[in-house]
């Protein structure tokens, strides 16, 4: 089957998911097995965070096109612009000023064009999202309307 | 009658705006207003006491804003609370938020009206949390700011929001309600 199912995570500067979200067709008995799949995708995505950095330092682009593959799926990976800063000589663990907020997206086809798309257009929503004072940085996102746009975002490119 | 003064209100109004007022970039306002709001909700933790506090501060504001509205207008004593209602709406608000907003929904006695504020500058990108969305009035600073201003030109006002579209409105409404006019008081110390 070669619907596409894919996964978006918004991953904070501490590794953590700020926002999650999934796009496919869903059918209604896979429940369980979606929950063992959100275990894995979240493994996953974890594992590709290093290519990630290690990606930033080379490019000026924010997004870095597929960084990874897992078996059958593709990890495509979009730096926000606040990883940019090279922070030299900075040693201790609290402070990692190179590490900004990264958007994930597990899919298991490629469409390149489509998940740029994508991306830009979830950055330009997260970044209003970060203008209302009452977001914090590091918080998960919450908003039904910041989950409702993004899910129309993904109906339209994915 | 009413339809003249308001269009001299507009114009003068435009006329401040495009050439006395000194602006600065809207995205800094509206951000450092919320923080402002952000930060009182973490401070006090509650909303009725954080809208209380925003009234005061607004109440601050507007005593010392008529004075740099009366001498960038140079207008004169409003003949009744209608124009006073036109003036703040076309020439107060323009002047300081750059926009007009419309007056509606006058009581029948003329001493109540309603501001239908289209777009809220302090606002813009705002969204409140659940349990924020019942009590807390986010723009109250503009209810403090009307009360200040006209009590400084004698007028005791009582403003309150009836409606606001971050609550899940579908306008934002400010009431204002002339309460009374004020005597002058002699200051206390004059023979």
């Amino acid at each position: 089957m070669t619907t596409t199912h894919s996964y978006f995570v918004i991953v904070g500067t501490r590794d953590d998911p700020l926002y999650e979200a999934e796009f496919g067709p869903m059918s209604r008995g896979d429940a369980g097995k979606r929950d063992e799949h959100r275990h894995l995708n979240q493994f996953i995505v974890h594992a590709a965070l290093d290519l990630v950095d290690e990606l930033q330092c080379g490019t000026n682009n924010m997004y870095l096109k597929e960084v990874d593959k897992f078996n059958d799926w593709h990890v495509s990976a979009y730096v926000a612009a606040s990883g940019r800063t090279n922070w030299e000589g900075i040693v201790d663990e609290s402070s990692r000023g190179t590490v900004g907020v990264r958007f994930m997206l597990l899919h298991d086809s490629r469409n390149q064009d489509g998940i740029r798309g994508f991306f830009q257009d979830c950055h330009e929503l997260y970044i209003k999202a970060l203008l209302n004072p009452f977001t914090e940085l590091n918080s998960p996102i919450t908003t039904t309307t910041f989950d409702t746009k993004v899910r129309a975002i993904g109906r339209k490119y994915l | 009658m009413a339809s003249g003064t308001g269009t001299r209100a507009r114009t003068a109004g435009d006329d401040i705006w495009k050439t006395r007022v000194e602006k600065i970039n809207a995205e800094l306002f509206t951000m450092t207003y919320g923080s402002l709001v952000a930060q009182l909700v973490k401070d006090y933790e509650d909303y009725s006491e954080v809208n209380k506090q925003l009234e005061k501060m607004g109440y601050n504001i507007g005593v010392r804003l008529i004075e740099d509205f009366l001498a960038k207008t140079n207008v004169g004593k409003c003949a009744d609370f209608k124009e006073t209602a036109e003036t703040i709406s076309k020439v107060g608000f323009k002047m300081f938020l750059g926009f007009s907003p419309a007056v509606a929904n006058w009581s029948a006695d003329g001493k109540e009206f309603s501001l239908l504020l289209e777009e809220n500058p302090l606002a813009e990108f705002v969204e409140l949390p659940e349990d924020a969305a019942a009590e807390l009035s986010y723009s109250n600073i503009l209810c403090g700011v009307l009360r200040g201003a006209l009590e400084m030109v004698l007028m005791q006002v009582e403003c309150s929001f009836v409606s606001d579209v971050l609550r899940g409105d579908d306008t934002t409404e400010l009431r204002v309600k002339l309460v009374k006019f004020l005597e002058e008081e002699v200051p206390m110390g004059d023979d």
